[in-house]
Formats: C-alpha cells, sequence, structure tokens
C-alpha cells in the first residue's frame, strides 16, 4: 500500500493579511478554506473531510466544524506544531485512499503578531502533567536558545559559521523582494545578518522568522475527482513522518526527524534528493533550513554551511531554489506554524505559479519538509513529496 | 548578566522526590533496575526497556553539550553531559563569554523563585 498517486492538491491557499486585529482566529480559518475552494473550483457542499491542528480554536476539529457548518465523515486534528499540516496532506491522501473522504480541507490560521506573543523569546509556564515541564520549562527554554544550541553545536561539531547560516537569510530575502505580501521585503546581505543584534547566541535577530497574522488552506482530492477540474495536476507523491526527542538522554542535536521521515518519503515517491527541482523548507530559523537539508540528504551530514554558501538556495542562481515566497524568515509565519505555507508555494512553483521572477523552471518535482515543535529538544517531522503530472 | 530568576518548578508525583533531595543538596538520577542504564530526565518507567527504575545520587560532574546565552533576558540555556552517561537540559550560571562546548562543568545549585535549589551548573 502507498499514497503515491492516489490523492491530490488541487486547492491551496494563503491569506493575503499579515496582520489581523479586526479578524477573529475562526473567521480567517473560514475565509481560507473558502479562498482554498474557489482556487480549486470546488463549493462548501463537496467537502466530506476536515484536519487542523492546535492553531485551531477549540477542542480539535468541532468548534471550526460547528462554525464552519460543514458536515463530514472524516476529520483529524494531530497536532505536532508547525509540521501538522504537511502530514495534515499525508492523512488526507491515506483517508482518500481508504475511501473515508473525497474532498478533504486542511486549514491553519492565528494571530500571534496582533496579540503581541514574543514567540521566540518569551519563557513558557510548564503544565505540570507535561513530563518534561517539571525538568525544563523553568530553564527558559523559549525557541530561540533551543535552536541556538543546535547551531552552536553544528558550529562545533562541523566549522559551520554565521556566514553560511546568514546566506539562508539572504536567499530568502531575494525571493521576498517579489512577494507583495511579504513582511520583509527588502534584500539583505551576509553582513546584514551577521550585524543584526544577538537574540541567542549564535542566532541573530536576522537569523529568526517572522512573527505574523494570518493563515492558509488546502484542498486535498481523489484523483478522479482532480482529473475533472481545470487545476494543474498536483500529484501527492510520497510522504514521511517521525518524531524526535531526547532519546532518554542521549542527546543529539546534529540532525532532526527530518532525518528519517525524508527517507520514508523518497522510497514511497520512489526518486531521490537530485531530482528535486524546488524545496520548502521549514525555516523558523536559519539552523532549521540547514539541518533540514542535510537530513533530506540534499548534501552531507555538515556539510550544510558550505551548501547553502554562495547564493545555492537563490532560484535562477542555485542548485536548490527554495522558500520562494520568501519563507518564515522574510514573508510569513501564521499561527507561528509554518508548515502550510510550505505546502502551498510548493504546489504554486508545480503549477507554474509563482512569482515570474522566482518561478523555476519544468518544475515538476517538489518537496515540503517541517518541523514542529523545537528543533534541539523534542519535535514532530514531516515530510511531503509532490509532483506536476 | 542582568537579575534573571528561575521561575519555580512545576511539580508532579514524578519529580517532587528529587526537588525533595536537591534541598539536602543531593542531585538525584534514576537508574533503571532491569537494563541497568541511567536516564534523564528522570521517569518512573525506564526510557529503554520500560523496566521499573530507582533513585540514585549522580556525581553532579559533568561538560558541556552545548549552550546558548540570551544576554538580554540573562540566562544560559544549556546541555550538560552528566558523567553518568545521561545529558540533562539545564541553566549555566557564570560569566557566558567564559564558555566552551566539552568544558568541564560541576553543579551550582540556584534558588528559585520560590527558594527550591535549582539544578544549575558552572565552569568546574
Ligand atoms: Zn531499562
Amino acid at each position: 500500500m502507498s499514497i503515491n498517486g492516489r490523492a491530490y492538491i488541487v486547492g491551496a491557499y494563503e491569506h493575503p493579511t499579515r496582520k489581523a486585529p479586526d479578524k477573529s482566529v475562526a473567521q480567517l480559518h473560514a475565509e481560507c478554506a473558502r479562498g482554498a475552494l474557489a482556487d480549486a473550483g470546488l463549493t462548501k457542499d463537496d467537502i466530506d473531510g476536515y484536519i487542523c491542528a492546535g492553531d485551531a480554536p477549540g477542542m480539535g476539529p468541532i468548534n471550526m466544524l460547528d462554525y464552519m457548518n460543514l458536515k463530514v465523515r472524516y476529520f483529524d486534528s494531530t497536532d505536532v506544531g508547525g509540521s501538522s499540516y504537511i502530514a495534515h496532506v499525508a492523512h488526507a491522501a491515506q483517508a482518500i485512499a481508504m475511501g473515508k473522504a473525497s474532498v478533504v480541507l486542511i486549514t491553519l490560521s492565528g494571530r500571534p503578531r496582533s496579540e503581541g506573543v514574543q514567540t521566540g523569546t518569551a519563557m513558557r509556564p510548564g503544565n505540570p502533567q507535561v513530563p518534561d515541564a517539571p525538568w525544563e520549562s523553568h530553564f527558559g527554554p523559549t525557541t530561540a536558545n533551543v535552536y541556538g544550541m543546535v547551531a552552536k553545536r553544528h558550529m562545533y561539531q562541523y566549522g559551520t559559521t554565521s556566514e553560511q547560516l546568514a546566506w539562508i537569510k539572504v536567499a530568502a530575502s531575494h525571493h521576498a523582494q517579489w512577494n507583495e505580501h511579504a513582511m520583509l521585503r527588502n534584500v539583505v546581505t551576509v553582513e546584514d545578518v551577521i550585524n543584526s543584534p544577538m537574540v541567542s547566541d549564535p542566532l541573530h535577530r536576522l537569523d529568526c522568522c517572522v512573527i505574523s497574522d494570518g493563515g492558509g488552506a488546502l484542498i486535498v482530492t481523489s484523483p478522479e475527482i482532480a482529473r475533472s477540474l481545470k487545476r494543474p495536476l498536483v500529484k501527492v507523491k510520497g510522504a514521511g513522518e517521525a518524531p524526535k526527542g531526547q532519546f532518554g538522554g542521549n542527546v543529539d542535536l546534529t540532525f532532526s526527524g527530518g532525518a528519517w521521515s525524508g527517507p520514508v518519503a523518497f522510497a514511497e515517491a520512489g526518486i531521490r534528493p537530485s531530482d528535486i527541482k524546488y524545496a520548502s523548507i521549514y525555516d523558523s530559523f536559519t539552523i532549521t533550513v540547514l539541518q533540514q537539508i542535510e537530513d533530506m540528504g540534499f548534501c552531507e551530514r555538515g556539510q550544510g554551511g558550505k551548501f547553502v554558501s554562495d547564493g545555492n538556495l537563490i532560484s535562477g542562481v542555485g542548485k536548490l531554489p527554495f522558500n520562494t515566497d520568501g519563507g518564515g524568515l522574510c514573508n510569513n509565519h501564521p499561527a507561528n506554524r509554518g508548515g502550510i505555507t510550505k505546502v502551498i508555494e510548493a504546489v504554486r512553483q508545480l503549477r507554474g505559479e509563482a512569482h515570474p521572477k522566482v518561478q523555476v523552471p519544468n518544475c515538476d518535482l517538489a518537496l515540503a519538509h517541517g518541523t514542529g515543535g523545537l528543533l534541539g529538544s523534542r519535535h514532530g517531522s514531516a515530510t511531503l513529496i509532490l509532483e506536476r503530472e | 548578566m542582568a537579575d534573571h530568576v528561575i521561575p519555580a518548578p512545576a511539580q508532579n508525583p514524578e519529580s517532587e522526590p528529587f526537588y525533595a533531595a536537591a534541598k539536602e543538596g543531593k542531585f538525584m538520577i534514576r537508574r533503571c533496575t532491569g537494563c541497568k542504564k541511567a536516564h534523564w530526565y528522570p521517569r518512573a518507567v525506564c526510557p529503554f526497556c520500560f523496566g521499573d527504575t530507582e533513585w540514585e545520587q549522580a556525581s553532579g560532574e559533568g561538560t558541556i553539550y552545548s549552550y546558548s546565552p540570551m544576554r538580554r533576558a540573562g540566562y544560559t540555556i544549556a546541555y550538560i553531559t552528566l558523567k553518568e552517561g545521561p545529558t540533562m537540559l539545564t541553566n549555566i550560571v557564570g560569566d557566558p563569554d567564559a564558555l566552551s562546548i566539552g568544558q568541564a562543568m560541576k553543579i551550582s545549585w540556584t534558588a528559585a523563585a520560590d527558594g527550591t535549589p535549582m539544578p544549575t551548573w558552572a565552569a568546574a
């Protein structure tokens, strides 16, 4: 059994807002749902499956299903942080392959910017029944510093430099200049990044993603319905998911769960990393991208610094065009969860609907990969491989 | 470093004995009675074999696996690899500019906001 060829993404919508103090979170979800349906050429009544994650207000999918007044025969609310929505596409494909649904809606929305959340640096009170909280939450594993430890270790073990990490932001900024919705549209240099204020050593402000409001939605459907629509065919070809934690204390910060989810996805798709024409790589921080590029097998472990340098991630310049919407680093990180925008830009690339300045020629194979949770302590990883048919 | 106060730890029945021992200056870890492996963070059920575990006093010696100072917030997060094997997430106290990965460290208790002694680390 495989999901390869059993489902297609026919609707993809990214909310244009980056600051939405005048909208509710449920409203943003519904506006995204409406946008994805319009993109697909489907209607509300066609939806018979719904998937959301922890950003959806209420209990799992229940409150949002009621708000949107959707009657479905399949639902799921797998929550693995920002990578959830990449896994959701695979879960939707599985449900469709098993005949449990035919048109599955996936939504994400949130407004951390309007709510003034200090996403990267604020300490969070520990829930004492979360098993690691009595041992860790008081030590302030925020976000920036846990990723900072990953970067520090990578530098120690492999000689990676701040300049190499900076190239990831530089590439994202080259792409974001063409995205009218991007929060940060100015092209930056390596010097701009390493001269920006230190947030958590060795990560600078410009090594971090933006904090934005917004959202996105996807529609996954069966091959039969996909072929009846007027949209280009974007096939789900392979997927993998994997957790990674501290291994009972055998902590190893040199890889993420992507080292397991990636090979599973490539095996299911029957392709190799070198076949990928475009990659959406979760970019909560520059180090997130570097490590996941190694985990996906785009380069040898430890060689990520060298691989990302000199514009190798810039569309039209380098070998691996990535995050051509500007990514979380420059464009958008709605609900502090970047997984859905990763899939959306991959769909745009495969359809040939990315901005002409960043569109990858003959883009027939794309990857979307993400990590949700904390790269340096415990997280979920999800990899998705898509093909233009 | 700015004045940073560690909040009182969240507590559940698995962690309470650790903090009770900490008040006597003892740094405790848990080891499996079946596979004999030590682990971190402490659990009643062994994360390696699902066997039963028991408390033991640890040496309080370790080395830095990685760290990241947030200078504006005034604290340094770190992973310290204990002499007994497991690596723990913690804070390092003292000048972050004097630290390096692999450096020898020793436990150095810091009082949390409610006075609970917290297992932070300092240069050995
Ligand atoms: Zn055991």
